[in-house]
């Protein structure tokens, strides 16, 4: 059990976790009944794929992808000194010279294209809540076995 | 200014989008002018394209200057393969927006920005997937139109159209996430977006493209493009969002969003992952043809079994899918199945604007829903009546329609390829069209049949319902329907040209994605 854990699960956990949320969120959306909870369980699913992706661009004591003209030990010392004219001289001399070293850096790029997904969902999670409300306006039902009855009912098609 | 195509087919519907959200809630009258010129500006930029891709190959446009090896960028590609289906697109959209004018504009003049912004919005998706160069972009290209068709088909009156707009919602995400689920395993071994780059990299590292999570996203890629265009077993949502949705809605998507998402899968095929790579191990092909052939034969059965025309033509939809799905794996030397295919993509986009806009017309003007309810439509809207049939001949695959010619292509690829059951199939399929169509013109020209005896009755309810509309001029209908047929048999005459195009395209395409 132990090995089991160090081996495959420890070192995959966030996988693991992508993969059990995604069920979760694919589960709610083929069995529940009510139009509100199959939309969560699409929002589960949504956010699993984001975790996933997250999870692409972490490394080990990674620092953040920011280019630091300065270094982190010359801007210390910069600030120290309070000469801003100094630090500009600084600055210009130390473009280009000190291209920061990406092993270091977390991978912004996954994060970037997450953020497009998080706005494409919420989009889609709006439109399928408007569409919810139509259903209820004209259904007076957010279930979706009662909704079928009406439809099958053949009072429909007006 | 050429170089500049790709960016005006994504702009310019943008933008016209944009004018009439503004425009349009002033005065609805507005809306139509700018959604034409729009589209115009699109139609003609997608001709200088071909003119510009035969003269001096693809071209490249990388949106801010954020060239390929940065990793992030919007890479758009006009290449000889592509180009041929951004002219099918403009030209649809400029017909379905001719049909749409009145549709649109009589009941529900709120609605009608509304409409018309949801409708280049769409265009501005369909575009951009077709020259998307990078696999996350086209995503989001995918998901702009999805979320403009989930809009456009919740539209209608219909309370069945708001439902199947709702489970349309839920299996479009769910195919849309498998496809960024695939792009992510991807991105994970690769480290790149853009769809040479990662292409590049399969070649020159034969182990990473052997690898397991290689073919775990390809799995995933095709699973979520299959929901999109409603292959088989993932077809559920199709048949009611299409069928209850307002006419004009129906017109632009059910021609245009399945095929693009069969285009999006033959695209990644070839210029992601390699045909050589494809098609490795024949067992994955037989089966995908395999899958093809049952989604013929069902979706073939299944529209037998339908009465209301959309019906039958939507489940005729999830046969022709089937052809193409079936065609692009068949995998023989010379790749006439793919041809095939891609032919297919553009006759198909033809004849089923045809189809539908004749049943929009009949819906509309004869209150035809179902197909008893055609009786004696011949003599009342012969041109109507005509571009139904051309449409149909196409569908059933006679000889100057373009439906034929993309048979001949299928059928011969299937059988250089020995998928027997493939050629057998589409015979079966082609059989059922013409069984499906004829009882169509019998009851059109001859009436139902005597033993329900309700003719004249409901011939002179037609006439009633004729004159309740006497604003309605056809038109505007019936000209966009009498240019779509004439493209369906302009395509079947000019087939030569087309394949050829198509041919020098596969083998550009294919020179460099075979070298494994």
């Amino acid at each position: 059990m132990a090995e089991f854990f160090e081996q495959t699960l420890q070192p995959h956990f966030n996988f693991w976790i992508y993969v059990i949320l995604m069920m979760i969120g694919l589960w709610a959306l083929i069995a529940k009944n009510n139009l509100i909870k199959k939309l969560i369980g699409m929002s589960i699913f949504q956010t699993a794929i984001i975790l996933f992706y997250v999870s692409l661009g972490v490394k080990e004591d990674a620092t953040i992808p920011i280019l630091d003209p300065y270094g982190q030990a010359e801007h210390a010392a910069a600030e120290a000194e309070g000469a801003e004219t100094e630090g500009e001289k600084k600055r210009d001399s130390y473009i280009g010279k000190k291209s920061p070293d990406p092993d270091t850096m977390a991978n912004p790029l996954p994060h970037v294209l997450m953020l497009t997904a998080i706005v494409v969902g919420v989009a889609t999670l709006g439109v399928a809540l408007s569409i919810a409300q139509m259903i209820f306006k004209e259904f007076g039902s957010l279930e979706e076995d009662e909704i079928l009855e009406i439809v099958k009912g053949g009072s429909v098609d007006d | 200014m050429t170089d500049q195509i790709p960016a005006i087919l994504v702009l310019a519907p943008l933008f016209g989008a944009m004018i009439i959200g503004l425009a349009g809630q002033k005065d609805h009258r507005a809306c139509f002018p700018v959604a034409l010129v729009s589209l115009l500006v699109t139609l003609f930029a997608s001709i200088g394209a071909i003119f510009t891709v035969i003269e001096s190959g693809p071209i490249d446009y990388f949106m801010g200057g954020w060239e390929k090896p940065l990793g992030i960028g919007i890479h758009l590609r006009i290449d000889s393969l592509n180009v041929i289906l951004l002219v099918a697109i403009a030209i649809v959209a400029v017909l379905v927006a001719i049909f749409s004018i009145r549709r649109i504009g009589d009941k529900n003049a709120e609605k009608t920005p509304h409409f018309y912004s949801l409708y280049l919005l769409l265009c501005v998706g369909l575009f951009g997937i077709t020259i998307a160069g990078d696999a996350f972009n086209l995503f989001v290209l995918v998901e702009v139109s999805s979320l403009t068709s989930y809009g456009l088909i919740a539209m209608g009156s219909s309370r069945r159209g708001t439902l199947a707009a709702f489970n349309y919602v839920l299996m479009g995400t769910v195919g849309a996430s498998f496809y960024l689920l695939g792009v992510g395993y991807l991105y994970l071994m690769t480290g790149s977006l853009n769809m040479q780059e990662i292409h590049s990299i399969f070649v020159a590292n034969p182990d990473i493209a052997s690898s397991k999570a290689v073919a775990i996203s390809f799995i995933l890629i095709l699973i979520g493009i299959w929901i999109k265009m409603a292959f088989f077993p993932l077809y559920g949502w199709l048949p009611n969002a299409y069928s209850y949705c307002p006419s004009s809605s129906a017109c632009i998507l059910a021609p245009l969003m399945t095929k693009i998402s069969v285009y999006v899968m033959i695209r990644v095929m070839i210029s992601v992952f390699g045909l050589g790579w494809v098609f490795a191990s024949p067992g994955y092909s037989n089966l995908v043809v395999w899958l093809a052939v049952i989604a013929i034969l069902a979706g073939s059965m299944l529209a037998l079994a339908q009465r209301e025309i959309k019906k039958m033509l939507c489940y005729l939809i999830v046969a022709e899918v089937g052809y193409m799905v079936g065609g692009a794996w068949l995998a023989d030397e010379q790749l006439w199945g793919l041809t095939g295919s891609l032919y297919h993509i553009l006759a198909d986009a033809a004849m089923t604007l045809c189809l539908f806009l004749a049943a929009g017309i009949f819906a509309k003007r004869f209150n035809a829903i179902e197909i008893d309810d055609l009786e004696g439509l011949f003599k009342k809207a012969p041109w109507t009546a005509a571009g139904f049939v051309v449409g149909a001949l196409a569908m059933i695959g006679v000889p100057p329609t373009c439906g034929f010619f993309s048979k001949f292509y299928l059928i011969r690829g299937g059988i250089e390829a020995n998928h027997w059951e493939y050629v057998i199939a589409l015979l079966i399929s082609s059989l059922v069209n013409a069984v499906l169509f004829f009882r169509i013109f019998e009851i059109a020209f001859f009436g139902v049949k005597p033993s329900e005896g309700h003719g004249h009755h409901e011939e002179e309810e037609a006439e009633l319902k004729e004159e309740h509309h006497p604003e309605i001029p056809n038109w505007t209908g019936t000209s966009s329907l009498l240019v779509a047929s004439a493209f369906v048999i302009l395509l079947g005459i000019f087939n030569g040209k087309v394949v050829e195009l198509i041919r020098v395209a596969l083998e550009d395409l294919t020179v460099v994605a075979q070298r494994f």
